[in-house]
């Protein structure tokens, strides 16, 4: 819907899900769905003792703009929010959100589905494990399944 | 005129730098030519840049293929598929 701004952050800090939601419903009457996406940090049955997020300043925050202007377009949306963490993150922690308003759920849905996938094989950022034991864990691989569901997005060429 | 080349992840682990700025020598025309001539600039280049099927790139924070021209870019990102989300 025209006139919805993406609210876009790139943070190294940590977000309160409650709060987001509100300030995209503050005040509305005419919201009727808010469907909201948190992505934590998991500990990998124990073997994990922290994720750093590096990122790209600059592209991440235009590339999340790209995407999320594209997801106000595809679908009627009245609020639209996306937060994405970068730095140590330690298992239990928030990563990544998307919050997403509309009036009736099925756009606020598709449209927080889609920014995900977009934003996993899109979004320049890169996740490096930290060992529990103290080791350098390496780079996490990006998965084909990732770009699989970006695709089923795609709209048929005109 | 000078470009600004930027890495991330292990690119830029393995090319040992975040950014450095470079002159291209002329006849370097898309990202597949800079990948080629990168290459060529020594072991760590080599080291991260050998399979290029898989180095992603962004023109001025765009992302691009690399049949891309890159004439007049700014700014040249390579790194690794993304993992973030």
């Amino acid at each position: 819907m025209a006139g919805v701004v993406p609210a876009i952050r790139i943070q190294r800090e940590d977000f309160d899900v409650a709060a987001e939601i509100a300030s995209l419903t503050q005040g509305r009457t005419d919201i009727g769905a808010v469907v909201t996406f948190s992505g934590l940090c998991r500990d990998e049955q124990g073997a994990l003792s922290a994720l750093e997020l590096e990122h790209y300043p600059g592209m991440a925050e235009a590339e999340i703009g790209r995407i999320a202007r594209e997801a106000v377009e595809r679908w009627p949306l009245q609020g639209l929010t996306v937060i994405h963490r970068h730095g140590k993150i330690r298992p239990g922690e928030n990563i990544v959100l998307v919050v997403a308003a509309s009036s009736h759920r099925q756009a606020a849905f598709e449209a927080a589905n889609f920014l995900m996938d977009y934003l996993k094989s899109r979004a320049p950022f890169w996740k490096k494990e930290h060992l529990a034991d103290g080791s350098e864990g390496g780079w996490v691989e990006a998965k084909e399944a990732d770009d699989h569901a970006a695709d089923r997005w795609k709209k048929p060429r005109e | 005129m000078s470009t600004k080349l930027i890495y991330f992840a292990w690119v830029r682990e393995r090319i040992g730098k975040p950014e450095e700025d470079v002159e291209l020598p002329a006849g370097i025309e898309t990202v597949a030519d800079l990948l080629r001539w990168l290459r060529s600039r020594g072991e760590e280049y080599e080291n991260a840049l050998q399979y290029p099927d898989v180095i992603r790139v962004a023109l001025n924070q765009e992302h691009v293929g690399h049949r891309e021209k890159i004439a007049g870019a700014r700014e040249i990102a390579l790194f690794p598929p993304m993992t973030g989300g």
